[in-house]
């Protein structure tokens, strides 16, 4: 049966708050989306929830004890606990640069874990 | 053996410590807090009385203007700040004019020099935000504002450079005796005998003195309820202004502070638990409602701070300073409340007579050296001073607290000063960290970090106020699954 | 006292302060100097790890170092002049600027244009007098956030987390992610007062109780917070008896507001408008005083830092074009007036000649959420100069409303005008 369901579009700031006529997975209308980007949200969100991960791993002898990693592209969101978990357990070592690869392809995703920014040695 | 102990090191322990520390004596200054000046010498009105309103004849009223006198030499001695800019008990109604002649009258009685009855207009002239309905006020030119803690620390850190032994986190259990006598004292760190016990415990004197067998005394905490207000409100507020006493408070002040803040309160309630410092809705209220009656354009986005003091009001209403009959080797300093921090170097100054003429001997020390110097405070030098100041240690020039523009410098000194800052609450009374505007948030990684390096500790070993106050609980990766 | 001297001088770093001393460059301005208190650039950026920066400016989807680091690389692009570990002591009228370091000890700098850059900070727990005790483990937002993501410590285990501003969601599921329990977020408001999506990505995704109309009445604990009481508010956020419940806690995280930084500003004699705590500022984002300038969360908090960039941009092009031709022509100028259900709009002022030669964007926040079309109107007495719909209005989200060149000549006729809000 059809159901109405509303949605927060996360994709961008904007939060666009789409209302949708849903069946099961398959998305029959919807309106409220100020771009097209909206659309594939919705759809994601039925099939498979997509988010962007942004945490921290450790760094030895840099200038700070940790640098901010995130995922090169969202991750199915029931994972994020996950790889959050699995990234307390990496650590690198000074000097990090920018985007330097942290877990590839992590948990059979295709999608890597990349550092955010460069860290100098102490 | 020493030959005195004295339990309790608020300001009047620790003006006790000082002055005892002239003469040839082994002195330690006991505190079960983590700091000096722990109980109500860190929380109260921060006012010099001038000493009109106690009543004539008591030691309240003696020791009010013998301590207010001595205010200018001990804070030059101890290098502590202290403005002895007058104060006001204003009216604002018909009935109060009766009051302030009444309040003249005993302060005449009491000796209270430079005071004057002034009219509303002149009143308001001087302190135009007052409201429309003041009638007149009672100026007394001796009163004064100081930071009472900071008063506290210096008289402890001199008392320690002169030779006396302070001794933290350290609590009296029980007394050692000897038949009737007192010989010491019993502590969670151990047994410390003595000659002499001087008790000047505050909240607590009336526990050791059922302790020592001394009856029939009590302390009933006083809680007061207070706002701080934004450096910005100094704007709006010059004076010390007290609203016209009533018979159960001398009511919700309007002042200013030393630092340059304005401080709203305190609340009088009397409460059982004597570590009761809680705040509460109703009080703060009580203390907004209470300072807009004196000043109605008060703004309360200017707030940044409440808190909460306990006084020790003792049973019989006034000070209580005795060696009592009952035992030997036992001094006693009870119900020291209002106007306790204005007596307190008068009361040290008893203190140390009663000794000598109980038997103390008395020799003084020629290297005993009254003078203080404390670590520069850099938001108050002038430009030329902070630039030699960090020529001569570049940590001057880095500023860890914006609120309140203090340096590296000082939190390092602070840290390896006679009487080291411990906790974060210890450093924020010694430096000003986290006072200001933002109230620490700020500067509370950038101090948690100096403190852990310059004590080679790790931050997780740091706490706010001692004991389980840890101000971080865990590096952020190792998660107990 | 070491004397520098440069055209324009940029205080902080951050979004604001990257973006317009980079825009004072490339107006010409030779000297550009940009003063920063931390030791590296970016203001806030570097602690701000979660990504949903840049998709304007870049038109990518960046974290906060990202996004600064973009911004860093174009400023040694620029050779732009750096002073970090430096924090300003003081700054007068006429510009100039006292600055303290470790390396360099005092330094006084007198640049041809000044922009105030400082950014915003957090209401702390005192502006809200909760009342209760006063133990370890109450913190601001944007305090631990810095410790979790760069000092590396919790600061604490268990939170209730009070205000639903982006820092406070933002946190509650970085804490989530890094093991701790994030047991409640409270708002004292019937709605959130972050951005929606962070209610999604945050709050939701993550089971996180968000309970709304709801304020801790009572902080308990002695040593380290052991429990706060929550309680139910009504319409004046007072307390509602008999809805009070206990909530065990070991740590309360305030997101309850930012406030701009204006201290320097107040200092250099610049007017500071009661409502947003900013500068009053004409379009340029010029001060009440000549040659000082007034970039991002300073002027007012923005909700995104990619409009911080864009504002700040003007702040920097003016100050740049202010050493390069001259202070502007001082002409007729119109005011801009907070109308029916708007708190407030920045600019405070448009000088019309400066209109007509250009668009004028206006920022507006509303006090009262819409959730339905309204229209967003400058209206002169009965006279609507411009009216534009836009789908709903909350307080949250800042409305941007743009003037048109044209509108310069009938403006003319006005002192000042009114920006209303109406459904």
């Amino acid at each position: 049966m059809a159901e109405q369901r509303e949605f927060i579009c996360v994709t961008c700031p904007v939060g666009c708050s789409i209302e949708a006529l849903v069946e099961g997975q398959e998305l029959i209308e919807m309106r409220g989306q100020a771009c097209g980007r909206g659309e594939h949200f919705v759809q994601e969100e039925l099939t498979d929830p997509r988010r962007m991960l942004t945490t921290t791993v450790r760094v030895r002898g840099g200038t700070l004890p940790l640098v901010p990693v995130r995922s090169s592209a969202p991750l199915p969101q029931h994972l994020l606990m996950e790889v959050a978990r699995a990234l307390r357990q990496v650590e690198l070592e000074a000097p990090v640069q920018e985007h330097q690869v942290v877990l590839e392809n992590v948990f059979d995703t295709q999608v890597d874990i990349v550092t955010s920014r460069p860290l100098n040695a102490a | 053996m020493y030959d005195v102990i004295i339990v309790g090191a608020g300001v009047v322990g620790a003006h006790i410590a000082r002055t005892l520390a002239r003469y040839q004596l082994d002195i330690l200054l006991l505190d079960k807090a983590s700091d000096v000046g722990e109980g109500t010498t860190k929380a109260n009105t921060a006012i010099v009385h001038a000493g009109y309103d106690a009543k004539p004849g008591s030691n309240k009223a003696r020791f009010n203007l013998a301590g207010n006198a001595m205010f200018d030499t001990v804070c030059r001695e101890l290098d502590v700040e202290f403005d002895r800019c007058g104060s006001y008990v204003v009216g604002v109604s018909e009935e109060a004019r009766a009051t302030l002649e009444d309040l003249y009258r005993r302060g005449l009685e009491n000796g209270t020099p430079g005071l004057e009855l002034i009219s509303g207009e002149e009143m308001r002239r001087r302190e135009p935000g007052l409201t429309e309905d003041t009638v007149g006020a009672l100026y007394a030119a001796t009163g004064g504002i100081v930071d009472p803690f900071a008063l506290c620390y210096a008289a402890a850190e001199n008392a320690v450079a002169n030779g006396v032994e302070l001794r933290l986190e350290t609590e009296v259990q029980g007394f050692i005796w000897e038949g009737d006598a007192i010989v010491g004292v019993e502590t969670n760190r151990g047994p410390f005998r003595s000659r002499w016990v001087v008790i000047a415990a505050g909240l607590w004197v009336d526990d050791l003195m059922h302790e020592a067998g001394l009856e029939g005394f009590t302390i009933t905490p006083r809680k007061g309820e207070y706002f701080v207000l934004d450096r910005e409100a100094k704007t709006a507020v010059q004076n010390v202004l007290f609203p016209c006493p009533t018979p159960v408070s001398k009511g919700i002040l309007v002042t200013p502070t030393i630092h340059g803040n304005v401080m709203l309160g305190p609340t009088a309630e009397d409460i059982e638990d004597k570590e009761n410092l809680s705040t509460t809705a109703a009080g703060l209220n009580e203390v907004m409602t209470g300072a807009l009656r004196l000043m109605p354009q008060l703004d309360a986005r200017w707030i940044i701070r409440s808190f909460t003091g306990l006084r020790a009001a003792g049973s019989t209403g006034d000070f209580l300073i005795e060696i009592p009959d009952e035992v030997q080797g036992l001094l006693v300093l009870a119900g020291i409340e209002s106007p306790g921090l204005t007596a307190s170097p008068a009361i040290a100054e008893h203190v140390a007579a009663m000794l000598g003429e109980a038997g103390l001997p008395l020799v003084e020390r020629p290297d005993f050296n009254p003078i203080r110097h404390g670590t520069p405070r850099f938001s108050l030098l002038s430009r030329e001073e902070q630039e030699a100041l960090i020529a001569q240690d570049p940590r001057y020039g880095r500023i860890v607290c914006r609120c309140e523009t203090v340096t590296e410098a000082e939190i390092v000194a602070a840290c390896h000063a006679p009487i080291p800052a411990r906790t974060y609450d210890a450093m924020k009374r010694r430096t000003r960290i986290g006072t200001g505007r933002c109230q620490g948030a700020f500067d509370t990684p950038l101090v948690l970090e100096i403190m852990a390096r310059e004590y080679g500790v790790s931050p997780l070993e740091l706490t706010q106020k001692g004991g389980a106050s840890h101000m971080v609980v865990r590096r952020t990766k190792e998660v107990a699954e | 006292m070491k004397q520098l001297a440069c055209d324009v001088l940029v205080i902080g770093s951050g979004p604001a302060g990257l973006a317009a001393a980079w825009e004072a460059k490339q107006q010409g301005a030779e000297r550009v100097m940009l003063l920063e208190r931390n030791d590296e650039l970016g203001g806030i950026l570097p602690q701000c790890i979660h990504n949903g920066f840049g998709v304007r400016e870049f038109g990518d989807d960046l974290t906060g170092p990202e996004y600064a680091y973009r911004w860093i690389a174009k400023a040694h692009e620029a050779r732009l002049e750096i002073l970090s570990e430096t924090m300003v002591l003081d700054v007068g009228r006429d510009r100039r600027v006292v600055a303290s370091s470790r390396d360099h000890g005092l330094v006084e700098i007198t640049p041809r244009a000044l922009v105030l850059a400082m950014g915003c900070r957090e209401r702390p727990r005192g502006a809200l007098a909760i009342p209760g005790s006063r133990p370890a483990g109450i913190y601001s937002a944007g305090t631990a956030q810095r410790l979790v993501n760069m000092e590396g410590y919790m600061p604490g285990r268990r939170f209730v987390i009070l205000g639903s501003g982006d820092i406070g969601m933002i946190m509650a599921r970085r804490l989530t992610l890094e093991g701790a329990e994030v047991v409640a977020m409270l708002e004292i408001l019937p709605y959130i007062s972050g951005l929606r999506r962070n209610l999604v990505q945050c709050i939701r995704d993550f089971d996180i109780p968000l309970e709304l109309c709801t304020t801790v009445a009572e902080v308990r604990g002695r040593d380290r917070v052991e429990s706060v009481v929550v309680s139910g508010v009504d319409e004046q956020w007072r307390p509602l008896p008999g809805t009070d419940r206990e909530i065990a806690c070991d740590t309360l995280l305030l997101s309850v507001g930012l406030i701009p930084e204006n201290e320097l500003s107040r200092m250099a004699g610049v007017a500071i408008d009661p409502v947003t705590g900013g500068p009053y500022v004409d379009e340029s984002f010029c001060t009440n005083v000549p040659g000082i300038f007034a970039a991002g969360n300073v002027v007012h908090v923005y909700d995104l830092v990619d409009d911080v960039s864009e504002n700040a941009r003007i702040a920097g092009r003016s100050a740049g074009r202010y050493v390069t031709q001259g202070a502007p022509p001082e002409d007729g100028s119109v005011r801009l007036l907070a109308g029916t259900n708007v708190r407030h709009v920045v600019p405070h002022t448009v000088h019309l000649s400066r209109l007509e030669q250009e668009a004028v964007v206006l920022n507006l926040r509303v006090r009262q959420p819409i959730e339905e079309p309204v229209r967003v109107e400058v209206r002169a007495g009965d006279e609507a100069l411009v009216s534009r719909r836009y789908r709903y209005a909350r307080p949250s989200e800042m409305i941007a409303l743009t003037l048109p060149s044209a509108l310069a000549s009938r403006l003319a006729a006005y002192d000042a005008v009114n920006i209303d809000v109406i459904s």
